[in-house]
């Protein structure tokens, strides 16, 4: 790619400060991405995305994410949507620096993306379903779906079991050492041990509970929360 | 040390396979019959603990989700087979975008018209006529998003093929093949293009001979 050759050898490139420009920092998925670039001390700002008011549906948008969601990323005339992919080509491409995120052999990183892939196809799908149903429907005068929070309670039930199991073996979930799979919990999790009244299928669960006070305390997070406020 | 992996004929496990193929690693499969609930026997349990396939082992190193090891491989053989994940680390970018698009767009409404469409008996639950549609509806707003995508770029992640385009085979095989919905990517010109294009190579080919799935 030309930006890259052009980074060795144009100084006046090199001159030009770079900084990652992340859409959409008050929701909960950009937020992956805003604890990422924190833990790998990338410099970053952000650019507000009313979801409320249809902002994301608007033609301008949606040549930068043609799916309609946030986040996107631009850093230069690079584009990248996604929260999860986002998050792992930051961890690649500054790997020399910050917070070590995916491991350090190609095996603990395997396990990293193990339990990615958990966190998006397990753990997020009823817990979505549940802020959906529980926080925003009342808030945009829609339907609240009791049989959907009812399945989707159950369902999280059994995935934090496994979860119990698993951190009860290991400290974090890829192994010994905090990774992109942890933080990737983040910014749902806190809906639901603040937020949905369901907080107790954490704190009913030792391990789990240890876990998500360590990683929910790590000064990433607490800066995230703290310049970025969620929108309930 | 030749790499095992369970539930070969179903489609979340074809990823792995392909992948495989593609690079060059030698595997041997085990079967694991889900119609007598094989996948939720403590001792399967004990390598999936969400008891669904695939999961692999690899002497003593286990793993599971198809999309995770699917990455795995690809990284520990970068240096051997088809290259799956760009030259660079925007192109591997990339090719992580639409591997997320293709888990969370894609792979939703598909897997919900596999179970109520071909797989409902199997499982034992009648077919929702409604969820059919909605389904339908999503996955062709999604399409859309591909056509655009693919009228510009040979393949998803650019001018390569990679492991954004290879996640997309198993479900994309139920819909044009065992579905009759087709159309849904037939009438789309460059969606269609490069389906042709993705599923004449030889690994799928191969992978889809020697484990048909169970419909």
């Amino acid at each position: 790619m030309t930006a890259t050759q052009n980074q060795s050898t144009d100084k006046k490139y090199l001159d030009t400060k770079m900084v990652v420009k992340v859409y959409g920092p008050t929701y909960a998925s950009p937020k992956r991405v805003l604890a990422c670039l924190i833990e790998k001390e990338i410099e970053f700002e952000t650019v507000d995305v009313d979801l409320f008011k249809g902002e994301h549906k608007e033609p301008e948008f949606l040549k930068l994410q043609p799916f309609g969601s946030v986040p996107v990323i631009q850093d230069g005339d690079y584009t990248l949507y996604e929260s999860r992919a986002i998050i792992r080509y930051l961890a690649e491409k500054y790997k020399e620096q910050g917070t070590e995120l995916l491991g350090k052999t190609i095996e603990e990183k395997g396990l990293v993306e193990q339990w990615l892939e958990v966190e998006a196809h397990n753990f997020h799908p009823p817990l979505y379903n549940l802020v959906i149903n529980i926080l925003f429907a009342p808030l945009m005068g829609a339907p609240s779906d009791q049989k959907v929070i009812e399945e989707s309670d159950k369902k999280l039930e059994k995935v934090l079991d496994v979860y119990e199991e698993r951190l009860s073996n290991s400290k974090y979930l890829a192994g010994d050492f905090f990774s992109l799979a942890d933080l990737s919990h983040l910014p749902f999790g806190h809906y639901l041990v603040n937020q949905t009244g369901r907080g107790n299928l954490v704190r009913e669960r030792k391990h789990v509970s240890a876990w998500w006070d360590d990683i929910s305390n790590r000064p990433s997070w607490k800066k995230v929360l703290q310049q970025y406020k969620y929108p309930v | 040390m030749v790499v095992k992996v369970y539930g070969p004929h179903c489609a979340s496990t074809k990823r792995v396979l392909v992948c495989l193929l593609e690079k060059e690693v030698e595997f041997e499969v085990v079967p694991v019959d889900l119609t007598k609930g094989e996948h939720k026997d403590p001792e399967f349990l004990k390598l999936q603990p969400f008891g669904v396939v695939p999961v692999i082992q690899d002497g003593d190193y286990t793993l599971y989700e198809s999309r995770a090891i699917m990455r795995f491989y690809a990284d520990k053989y970068r240096s051997q087979g088809i290259e799956l994940l760009g030259r660079t680390a925007e192109e591997r970018g990339v090719v992580e975008q639409w591997l997320e698009v293709e888990a969370h767009n894609f792979h939703p409404p598909a897997y919900d018209l596999a179970v109520h469409v071909l797989f409902a008996p199997l499982f034992g639950i009648t077919p929702d006529p409604k969820l059919i549609e909605e389904s339908e509806a999503k996955l062709l707003k999604v399409l859309d998003v591909y056509e655009e995508r693919l009228s510009k770029s040979k393949y998803l992640g650019g001018d390569f093929f990679s492991l954004a385009d290879i996640s997309h085979l198993p479900f994309l095989d139920y819909i044009v093949n065992k579905m009759n919905k087709g159309y849904l990517i037939k009438e789309r010109k460059h969606v269609s293009g490069w389906w042709d294009d993705i599923s004449s190579r030889p690994s799928w080919k191969k992978i889809i001979q020697l484990y048909p799935p169970p419909v």
